[in-house]
């Protein structure tokens, strides 16, 4: 009886085995296809960062120094005092000492190639040097100006390639002889380049700063800061937390929601028709009268744009708090309002701020609405205020990218990793802000 | 089936008297006209199956059902003679008279100091530091946590134990001077011994509150509490003493709950 009973069993085993071990092998396979495919997927992203930032980074670092030119510069000159020396025009004194640098060429045609070694902004550069050394006036000095961009791009190896006919480069063979001969004296001195960390935008590569588009991209982030975090954290706690679920509260969710995905251009075309033009409505104008391409409309503009990112994180944020909290407040005898501010805001407070700096670094990275507010327009000075012209970061780097001297190409690299280094610190804050404030308890 | 009143003989006025108490989430009428005397300075039992309302009625005693936007109460619920649905009673103050202690000790994630001061603060019952400090201890030693928290005050509530959590809890209710508290399953989250010693501090506590506890435990509502009233179904079906319900229920439905065959 045992026997025939359990013959077939023995039998049988194998092959429930064989199949079920099939089964486990292909259920392991898949889950290993599976993972490498992940791992495959994080790999190449990887990659095309570290691609992306080693162009940039490459492109940007000849950015960051330029070549100066040690110039022997006259300034016992009767007509320059020490009030004009603000005002005085300095291009005749550059000239002379740029005869006097490289002696000997003569004629026309070779003394403008010569002047044109160093940069047009050079007298501008003089002017403020001796406006802050008074001293020098009645002087004989010898100064460092910033050399003309075709020949410090010469200098850095940057020019392409100079075996070519002379006819198809911007640098003529005398421009090289005499750029080769200033090196080998001495004369030439490679500098970090605080002129395109102080100065604005300009037409002359070797005068044109991102700092203008700096203070221009802080005072629209401020004006959109200041503008989109109270709004926005207030229509979130009104309606997560006392506004009637109603078929109104609902509508308004719904929209909040699609506002998030309209293109940001369209916000552009907002600005452009309610805050620049207005709506005539008859005699009646609604809206209009915002200064044009200024810090104010941009960061209006902006802060409309990021209100439904910052209700939206604001409002998960807020939601996320246990029911629990609001109870144990309001049984003791809070009013809902103390309950909410005493109790909920603070814990939702590290969702709201990451949602909040998420937002801005949108904001900050935003282009096409301030196109079309004429934030694009070619300002030299640095704003002053929220009402003066100004551009922004990314507007810079879209201008820059467009222009076609060489010298802009290094520019427009360098405000990218400009850029992306006030956004890679934005995103550092809001990590740090979240663990802060959760670390707490 | 009507619901059996169990007339326990009434010397006195009671602290709290419901009558006809209708609650309804939107169209679903979850109690269908409750009357109850609660009396003062006991401990009033509220037994019942999962779902049977018993944790809805004792929200409409200090208007905790009011934060709900579907929820309708009808009827007339009584403190002290004054009803408390009426338009001129202030739910702020209601809720500092009528304290609550919940199901899941739900300490804030502030310090224990804070957690008590925080409902004196609000109603401005402390006048300065020193008063402040004094009710907090008060209220903790009232709470028997002081001995055990008395060293870190300032260290966060939500690091006690489970037991201290919700002891914390009992604190910060009484730091108000309530005269009713109300508890919604206060043990069901805890272990038998931290148990133990929250049920020793209801009892301590009937001296001076009078205490309405909801609970599933019907051995809890045996050792703890004076009166039992037995929900079933959004009805009360029996109220009366403690002592008289386990022992001699008159409602059949009762008697199967209790001996649990039902529920």
């Amino acid at each position: 009886m045992t026997d025939i009973s359990q013959s077939p069993v023995v039998a049988k085993k194998p092959s429930v085995d064989e199949a079920r071990k099939k089964r486990t092998a292909k259920r392991y396979a898949a889950e290993k296809r599976f993972e490498y495919i992940g791992l495959g997927a994080v790999l190449s992203a990887g990659l095309f960062l570290v691609i992306l930032l080693w162009t940039i980074v490459g492109n940007a670092l000849p950015a960051l120094t330029y070549n100066y030119l040690k110039v022997p510069i006259d300034l016992t000159s009767e007509k320059l005092t020490e009030e004009n020396a603000a005002t005085f025009d300095y291009r005749k004194i550059v000239r002379n000492g740029i005869y006097e640098a490289v002696p000997g060429v003569k004629g026309r045609k070779d003394r403008k190639k010569l002047r044109g070694l160093v940069s047009s902004g050079a007298a501008i550069e003089l002017r403020s040097e001796v406006s802050a050394n008074p001293q020098w006036i009645g002087t004989k000095q010898e100064i460092y100006l910033p050399l003309s961009d075709t020949a410090d791009l010469y200098l850095k190896n940057l020019m392409g390639d100079i075996t070519r006919p002379e006819s198809e480069r911007k640098f003529s063979d005398i421009e090289i002889k005499w750029s080769d001969q200033l090196k080998q004296q001495g004369k030439i001195d490679t500098r970090f380049n605080s002129i395109f960390f102080t100065h604005g935008a300009s037409r002359e590569p070797e005068m044109a700063g991102i700092w203008g588009a700096v203070v221009g991209s802080f005072m629209t982030l401020l004006v959109t800061l200041v503008l989109s975090v109270p709004v926005g954290v207030g229509a979130a706690i009104y309606l997560e937390e006392f506004a009637p679920k109603n078929r109104l509260t609902g509508f308004i969710e719904i929209n909040i929601n699609n506002l998030a995905a309209v293109p940001s251009i369209v916000f552009g075309l907002l600005g452009l028709g309610f805050f620049l033009n207005g709506v005539h409505l008859g005699w009646f104008t609604l809206g209009g009268g915002f200064p044009r391409s200024a810090a104010i409309t941009g960061g209006t503009v902006l802060a409309l744009m990021t209100l439904p990112t910052v209700i939206i994180a604001s409002r998960a944020a807020i939601k996320s708090v246990p029911p629990s909290i609001r109870e144990a407040a309001l049984g003791i005898g809070a009013s809902k309002t103390q309950a909410t501010f005493h109790h909920v805001l603070p814990l939702a407070m590290p969702g709201i701020l990451t949602g909040t700096i998420i937002g801005m670094a949108g904001a900050l990275g935003e282009t096409a609405p301030l196109l079309l507010i004429g934030m694009v327009a070619f300002i030299v000075d640095i704003p002053g205020g929220f009402t003066d012209p100004a551009t922004v970061l990314p507007v810079q780097i879209f201008m820059w990218a467009d222009f076609p001297e060489i010298g802009f190409q290094q520019k427009t690299a360098a405000a990218i990793l400009i850029l992306l280094c006030f956004l890679i610190a934005m995103n550092a804050i809001a990590v740090w802000l979240r663990n802060k404030f959760e670390r707490r308890w | 089936m009507s619901a059996t009143k169990t007339s326990t003989v009434e010397t006195t006025t009671p602290k709290i008297s419901c009558s006809d108490v209708h609650v309804f989430y939107a169209d679903k009428e979850a109690i269908k006209g409750v009357d109850l005397n609660i009396k003062e300075k006991q401990v009033t039992a509220l037994i019942g199956p999962s779902g049977c309302g018993k944790s809805t009625f004792l929200r409409c005693i200090n208007r905790m059902n009011d934060t709900i936007d579907i929820c309708r109460v009808t009827g007339n619920i009584d403190i002290d003679g004054q009803d408390i649905y009426a338009p001129e009673v202030n739910v702020v103050d209601l809720r500092a008279d009528v304290g609550m202690v919940f199901q899941k000790p739900n300490p804030f994630p502030k310090s224990i100091f804070e957690n008590v001061a925080y409902g004196p603060r609000i109603h401005g019952l402390a006048n300065g530091k020193a008063d402040m400090a004094d009710i907090v201890e008060k209220s903790l030693r009232r709470a028997g946590l002081w001995e055990e928290v008395k060293d870190r005050l300032d260290q966060p509530g939500t690091g006690l134990s489970g037991g201290q959590q919700q002891r914390l809890c009992i604190a910060r209710a009484i730091a108000v001077s309530p005269s009713v508290i109300l508890m919604d399953e206060p043990c069901s989250a805890l272990d038998p011994i931290a148990t133990s010693i929250v049920e020793e501090l209801i009892d301590e506590l009937r001296q001076n509150y009078t205490i309405v506890i909801v609970t599933h435990s019907m051995q809890q509502a045996a050792r703890v509490s004076q009166d039992t009233a037995f929900f079933h179904l959004g009805e009360i079906v029996e109220t009366g003493a403690t002592e008289d319900i386990f022992t001699n229920p008159k409602d059949p439905r009762t008697e199967s709950y209790i001996t649990g065959r039902i529920g």
